[in-house]
């Protein structure tokens, strides 16, 4: 579904050149939640925008469904960390989510169908009429992921959604996620610097190396398909996922790669 | 209940006592330039008459209203298009701060150059004076559109007019509205000035006429209706404003209540 | 980057200049309306040369200091007492409403009968126009003073004065530079209408006497005199603004009002 192939991403500025993205490359199977997840400050937002098409990386490239990304494709849709300024506080909740449905030409029944819909999947249906900011931090993002929705996108690209929210929001939204994602065989790639989140939800963990950023391992994560925050997360095997996840990313920072042990096979 | 009348005496109670105060200060006074409260009052309605303010307040209040619209529309207009590109506003910045800086009034006599002492002129200084807050504001407000907005337009694909109506100038508005505001008392200045200079009719004409007739009461009487006039159109102003500006208000109130 | 725009921002300046230039020089307009920019600083020029131009640039700036000067200081106290005598910003409120919005241009002719050409007219409308711009400005500072830091004050039994001066006006102070800096702003405009319509000696009265003598070059000079005038009072605002605020965690936006 989505190929990520030798990215490359340098910014330069007055003089300065950082090489933020090294070389990438990795895959998404359609239906699959992968979970991105590195050091802080490693480019994972970088790499997120080149695959959105809103940065163009330097070299290498990014292809959706066997199609190269040069900007914004249709089939993406894209939920950031920053809730509160992704949302337009001068449109009301149903209007934040049909906007991009209006820009896509649909017609007006079948767009009050998809916000109605997507609203509804993420808990807010009686929110339609509010202005995003007289909400909460974490239902705007519910309205955010609902906006991701209703665009119905091959690939949802979340972007660190739950880092500014309380803890037990944050668990509310991975479980709204997970299950989004199951009843509507959705395509998810999901940054985050949080390793039990990223194990928690993923079906696939890739653990990114400090920047310059390169892949730095992948694991899939072999827990059942029926996850919940308290069963799950107490599981031995989950224990062991993170702890592989944990020395991985203290490798990355000290900029070694950790032989591998006890890894599954991908795929 | 006591609190609404508590509410209604702190409204009304220093206006009062200042009425009263300049009714009785001046109730017997024989100065020439300051009658009393009571004769002015009492030629209020014998001087603004329907027919005069057919004939004078009308007309001002039309080259406002023109004037004032064609700077918004130009204002916005232009501040958008510079606004939108760092490039356009680097060459322009140094120009554009001169031509805000120039005190507005001195446009009369320019103006009246090319236009000569007619409507248009009048319209022309009110649009010229009025024109540059409007426009520093909206190039300012343009600009500062906040990046993750800009971010999700992007990926949304809400571009081109789409993306100017929805997100760029709804995401101004505050500014644009800030330099509406401002050009307001500009243009009430403007309008009252050009009238002063060249005219043959409008508030500013009369009450020059009145002075220099040494019509001292009737004098006041425009002084009071000009005071009025402005008042009354900063309440409109503020009445538009908090309509298309609701969003903005509720957000900076739940932003400092979190604060 | 800051070179660019610098680079950017001259050669647009010199385009505005050129268009000048060339505009009228091709006949587009009557270049007895609209002089080529050379003929305008030739007038500037000689301008600069006489003795009756910069008496008239001293009078304006008289007018402009002593106005914005009273303005300021009248602001600042009426702000302060206003808002920590109780009850008095309620009761205030309604009168500031209504006496704010009135164009101090009304006053005009009321000047002319009392005080005529003299300086006292142009003093009069620029403190009534400068005075609610700080005013207001003071108002909005003082109620954006953290509650939590007043409340400190209160419990430490510093007295009105003392909160006054270490709480209330360094919370105050950014709002304070932003109303002194559009009233400097303002009331440059009104020293020159006053002396434009009233006649008051200054850089207005010399236009409007090389209006009435068609002395066009001249009049389009002193007009640019003004501009530099204004931009000299605005940057330098700006300026001392950042500076003396400098120490401040964040060099607040303007209030809209």
């Amino acid at each position: 579904m989505l190929d990520v192939r030798g990215l490359k991403k340098v910014y330069e500025g007055s003089g300065r050149r950082t090489e933020a993205v090294r070389d990438l490359t990795f895959t998404v199977e359609a239906r699959e939640l992968v979970c991105l997840v590195g050091p802080s400050g490693c480019g994972k937002t970088t790499l997120l925008k080149c695959v959105g098409g809103l940065l163009r990386p330097t070299a290498g490239e990014v292809r959706l469904a066997g199609r190269a990304v040069s900007g914004p494709p249709p089939g993406m849709a894209f939920v950031f960390q920053e809730y509160g300024r992704s949302l337009f506080p001068w449109m009301r909740v149903g209007d934040n989510v049909e906007l991009p449905l209006k820009q896509k030409g649909l017609s007006k029944q079948h767009r009050r169908a998809l916000v109605a819909d997507a609203l509804d999947a993420v808990g807010l249906t009686d929110a339609a009429g509010a202005y995003p900011w007289q909400l909460s931090g974490g239902m705007q993002q519910r309205v955010a992921i609902a906006r991701a929705l209703a665009y119905e996108p091959d690939v949802l690209l979340m972007d660190e959604p739950f880092a500014a929210v309380d803890a037990q929001t944050r668990a509310d939204l991975e479980d709204l996620v997970r299950r989004l994602w199951r009843e509507r065989a959705m395509t998810i790639l999901f940054v985050t610097h949080d390793i039990d989140e990223a194990v928690y939800l993923g079906q696939r963990v890739i653990v990114l190396s400090a920047s310059p950023t390169v892949v730095q391992d992948q694991l899939k994560v072999d827990l059942p398909d029926a996850r919940d925050q308290v069963h799950t997360r107490v599981s031995p095997r989950f224990a062991d996922l993170r702890t592989q996840v944990y020395e991985q990313i203290q490798a990355a920072k000290r900029g070694e790669t950790v032989l591998k042990t006890d890894t599954p096979p991908l795929h | 209940m006591s609190r609404v009348l508590l509410r209604l005496v702190l409204l009304l109670a220093l206006p009062a006592v200042l009425v009263t105060v300049w009714w009785l200060a001046s109730a017997g006074s024989t100065n020439v330039y300051w009658p009393p409260l009571r004769t002015i009052l009492q030629a209020f309605p014998d001087v603004w008459t329907a027919d005069r303010l057919r004939s004078d307040v009308l007309p001002s209040l039309l080259r406002l209203a023109g004037g004032y619209a064609m700077a918004a529309v130009v204002g916005v207009a232009l501040g958008t298009l510079i606004g939108s590109s760092p490039r356009v506003r680097a060459v322009c910045e140094p120009v554009l701060e001169f031509l805000r800086a120039v005190p507005p009034p001195v446009l009369v006599p320019v103006i009246m150059l090319f236009a000569g002492i007619g409507d248009t002129m009048k319209v022309a200084v009110i649009a010229s004076g009025c024109v540059w807050p409007v426009l520093l504001n909206t190039v300012e407000g343009v600009r500062a559109v906040d990046a993750v907005m800009a971010e999700t337009a992007r990926s949304y694909g809400i571009t081109g007019v789409a993306r100017l109506r929805h997100v760029v100038l709804r995401s101004a508005s505050p500014q644009i509205f800030a330099g509406l505001r401002q050009a307001l008392s500009i243009g009430i200045i403007l309008m009252v000035i050009s009238e002063m200079f060249a005219a043959s009719n409008g508030l500013g004409f009369t009450i020059v006429q009145f002075q220099r007739g040494f019509a001292i009461p009737d004098m006041w009487t425009g002084i009071l209706l000009l005071g009025l006039l402005g008042f009354v159109l900063s309440v409109v102003f503020r009445l538009v404003e908090r309509r298309a500006l609701g969003w903005y208000h509720g957000l900076r109130a739940s932003t400092r209540r979190s604060r | 980057m800051k070179g660019v725009n610098a680079a950017l921002g001259a050669a647009g300046l010199a385009a505005f200049l050129a268009l000048g230039e060339a505009v009228p020089r091709l006949g587009l307009v009557d270049d007895a309306y609209f002089p080529p920019t050379s003929r305008i600083a030739d007038a500037l020029g000689a301008e600069l040369a006489q003795a009756a131009f910069w008496t008239a640039l001293g009078d304006t700036l008289t007018g402009w200091a002593l106005g914005l000067a009273i303005a300021v200081s009248a602001g600042i106290l009426a702000g302060v007492v206003i808002s920590i005598v109780p009850y008095l910003r309620e009761a205030t409120a309604s009168t500031i409403e209504f006496l704010r919005p009135i164009p101090s241009v009304a006053l005009i002719p009321l000047a002319v009968l009392l005080y005529g050409t003299e300086l006292r007219s142009v003093l009069l409308l620029v403190v009534y126009a400068a005075f609610w711009q700080v005013l207001i400005q003071v108002l909005y500072g003082v109620q954006d003073v953290d509650p939590v830091a007043d409340e400190t004050a209160r419990s430490y039994g510093l007295g009105t004065w003392a909160r006054v001066r270490h709480v209330l006006w360094p919370s105050a102070l950014p709002y304070v530079m932003t109303g002194v800096r559009l009233a400097a702003a303002v009331a440059l405009i009104l020293a020159v209408t006053a002396e434009l319509v009233i006649g008051a000696p200054g850089l207005g009265a010399r236009i409007a006497i090389a209006q009435t003598s068609q002395a066009v070059p001249e009049m389009y000079a002193l007009i640019v005199v003004t501009g530099l005038l204004g931009l000299l009072i605005n940057v330098g605002a700006r300026t001392i603004e950042r500076r003396a605020l400098s120490w401040h965690q964040s060099v607040r936006g303007e209030v809209a009002v």
